[in-house]
């Protein structure tokens, strides 16, 4: 029976009054939990759209949404209402059904992937003992969607992001899967409740290298800059949304800030050991994780300019990767070679070897240029 | 087997962020390589040109504030020259020193939203442009100070300028100049030394000196390829040739290049405008010219080295009190000459910041 634990979570809080072997269990933890991540994904999406404009408003010398509500704290809604007014405009020579799919593609991976995601010791939908793996296959489907969207709305620009977008989320998600090897190695299990548990200090010291490299990975994998080809407000005015409106750009939009909720929930849970924290319950410590994941990310946005596609792909492909690999074989010696109760060595070994690593490769890795005095 | 590809056209433009208003590319594209690239002009324009030959002379200088709108003082001083040289109206000294005061500060106004742009361009989302106009809105402030406009000045008349400057005008911009430098330092921390900049910018779009010269670009553009030419130097107007300032100039012609030099000259700026304040003489302000000025025919050609390049006024009079023929040397668009050369062979992603370091305000390309 996948993911029923009476013992641990949310089922501690007044549902263990029921007998243990009651039938219903599977399916009350089920619609229980799918309530719960709708409505925690949902929440926090308005949350983050709001965190998101204010945040950058700051980076920006500027105030932010300020005129909905106190503070602006209803402009996510307001937004929304704008969105689901619009006018749902299909292209004339757009292919219709493709069209109305492609949101929907797009939408459903990002919110699949909480399944795994675990708010508490042992609260998540379904503990699958091979956690990460469908992490990694659920997250590389919404692909799919977005190319969909790019071709169904037969528009040249929207075909440039495409292109961009196939070769962008299939070359990243390479280092990106290598970085969570490290992590699975350390834990030694593929589920996402073992990994939090084994984390007795956070993996983002034991795998610090492998933090940066997911962290890069996972920023291209969401289209966050500094390689939001796909959508390049500047270059190809929103790549593959281009031709939407609607309700099916609010599906998009949506998608986005889902995709850069999970992001976060899943470096929280790999590498800044998940729920687990002092004093404060644990879904709080989780949340407080999360906002600090999401804030890097807004941080970066705010401050960095794109790169170019061959760039991206040179730089997946000749820097990300090969650190993923040296990463991999380096933890792999160390899980083999030095017994359990020696982390904190490892610690200041994997720090330094990161150090090195990251100084050699920017030394012969360069996306073009060079340094110049200012 | 090989897989047959044919480059497709795409419309960058007349509706698209990047042209800065409504310039149109049609860019041939193979897979994301520019094979070529047909820039299509004349959205925005009002035959200005045309316009001006049934007015006044004096009631021409609000269309000059029309042309490139974000450097209104300068085209106001421009054809002010021009209209002086025609009728040989002299100008009173204070009127010369307000009218460099005004037009560096101008300079900088308009670097500021061209480096701005290009930045943004670049992608780095809109935080750099509003640090910016953070400085920008400062200038503007000044502006209104003196003339009550932000956008549209109609400041520099002929024979002068409208009015002398306020008295909490001065504190002001010394308080404007001595900060400025920070703030100059503070846009080079953000940005100029980030490896993704570099590598955007680094090498891309090379005018060379040659072909910058041929196409006989001017300004930034012109300097970033390293052509030592400032009409404030080499054919000194107003009063410049008593202020102490450098040229600086770019040596390969490269997009950075024209970044930084957009930078090094609002350093420059900043330093005429501290010694400009500081010589600032008494007196008049505008000479009296008549409403209906009747210069003597002929024609007369006044140019300044405006912030995008030499902008010139051609102006031909008949000795009637509209001019006969009213021309602008608009720079922006003799800088988008080379832009084709410039395109050629890189990506869609650097054509836009190509397009994006000349610095063109399309109200002047198209007048």
């Amino acid at each position: 029976m996948v993911g029923f634990n009476p013992d641990h979570g949310l089922f501690s809080y007044g549902l263990g009054a029921l007998p243990p072997d009651w039938p219903g269990n599977y399916w009350l933890h089920w619609g229980l939990f799918v309530i719960i991540i709708i409505v925690f994904v949902l929440a926090m999406v308005m949350a983050f759209i709001y965190f998101e404009r204010r945040g950058l408003g700051r980076l920006q010398v500027r105030l932010g949404p300020n005129r909905v509500g106190p503070f602006g704290i209803l402009q996510p809604v307001a937004d929304a209402i704008k969105i689901l007014l619009k006018e749902d405009i299909v292209p004339a020579k757009g292919d219709k059904l493709v069209h109305w799919w492609a949101p929907v593609v797009a939408f459903a991976p990002a919110l699949m992937i909480f399944a795994v995601i675990p708010f508490e010791n042992g609260a998540l939908l379904a503990d699958l003992n091979i956690g990460i793996l469908y992490i990694v296959a659920v997250s590389s489907v919404s692909v799919v969607g977005v190319f969909m969207a790019a071709w169904s709305c037969n528009n040249k620009f929207s075909l440039i992001g495409a292109m961009r977008t196939v070769a962008q989320i299939v070359s990243y998600e390479i280092p990106l899967g290598f970085s969570i090897i490290g992590v699975a190695l350390i834990a030694g299990s593929l589920s996402m409740n073992e990994i939090v548990t084994s984390q007795n200090i956070p993996f983002i010291l034991l795998q610090p290298l492998g933090f940066l490299i997911y962290f890069i990975s996972a920023c291209a994998e969401m289209n966050r800059t500094p390689f939001d080809l796909m959508e390049a407000e500047s270059e190809i005015v929103d790549g593959y949304h281009i031709e939407y409106s609607g309700m099916k750009f609010a599906m998009f939009y949506l998608a986005e800030y889902v995709e850069a909720l999970a992001i976060s929930a899943i470096i929280t849970t790999l590498f800044l050991s998940g729920w687990k924290g002092p004093l404060l319950p644990p879904f709080l410590w989780f949340l407080i994780k999360v906002v600090l994941i999401f804030f890097a990310i807004v941080w970066v946005r705010g401050t960095i300019p794109r790169i170019r596609v061959d760039q991206l792909m040179a730089f997946a492909w000749k820097c990300l990767l090969p650190l993923a690999l040296i990463n991999l074989f380096i933890t792999g010696i160390e899980v083999i070679v030095l017994p359990q109760p020696l982390p904190w060595l490892i610690v200041f070994l994997n720090l330094a070897i990161m150090a090195i690593l990251v100084l050699l490769w920017s030394k012969f890795f360069k996306l073009g240029g060079g340094r110049v005095e200012v | 087997m090989a897989i047959r590809t044919e480059p497709f056209v795409i419309n960058v433009g007349p509706q698209h962020p990047s042209t800065h208003g409504v310039f149109r590319m049609r860019v041939t594209l193979d897979g994301e390589v520019i094979v070529d690239m047909e820039p299509v002009l004349g959205y925005l324009h009002r035959g200005i040109e045309k316009l001006a030959e049934g007015r006044t002379y004096t009631q021409n200088i609000p269309f000059t504030d029309r042309l490139d709108y974000l450097a209104s003082m300068t085209n106001n001083l421009a054809y002010a020259m021009a209209v002086e040289k025609l009728a040989g109206i002299a100008v009173p000294e204070r009127a010369e020193y307000l009218r460099v005061i005004m037009s560096e500060l101008q300079r900088i106004a308009s670097h500021l939203v061209g480096v701005g742009s290009f930045l943004n361009d670049c992608g780095a989302f809109m935080t750099p442009f509003l640090y910016m106009f953070r400085e920008r809105e400062k200038i503007l402030d000044l502006f209104e100070m003196v003339c009550g406009q932000r956008l549209t000045y109609n400041y520099i008349r002929i024979g002068g300028v409208s009015y002398d400057i306020p008295e909490e005008f001065l504190p002001a911009l010394d308080k404007f100049v001595r900060e400025m430098p920070g703030f100059i330092d503070e846009y080079d921390q953000l940005l100029a030394e980030n490896e993704i900049l570099l590598a955007r910018a680094k090498g891309v779009g090379i005018l060379p000196k040659e072909l910058a010269i041929n196409t006989s670009a001017s300004g930034p553009v012109l300097r970033a390829s390293g052509v030592k030419w400032d009409i404030r130097k080499a054919d000194p107007y107003s009063v410049y040739d008593r202020f102490e300032f450098d040229i600086p100039t770019g040596s390969t012609g490269d997009c950075y290049d024209r970044y930084r030099l957009r930078i090094q000259e609002m350093r420059q700026s900043v330093r005429i405008i501290k010694q400009a304040a500081e010589q600032l003489p008494q007196g008049e302000v505008l000479t009296r010219v008549p409403l209906r000025l009747r210069p003597p025919a002929g024609e007369a050609y006044g140019h300044i080295e405006g912030p995008k390049g030499e902008l010139g006024f051609y102006l031909v009079s008949d000795n009637s009190v509209t001019p006969y023929r009213f021309h602008v040397r608009a720079p922006t668009l003799i800088n988008l000459t080379a832009l084709r050369d410039m395109m050629i062979g890189w990506k869609v992603a650097d054509a836009v910041i190509i397009f994006g370091s000349i610095d063109i305000c399309l109200g002047e390309v198209d007048r």
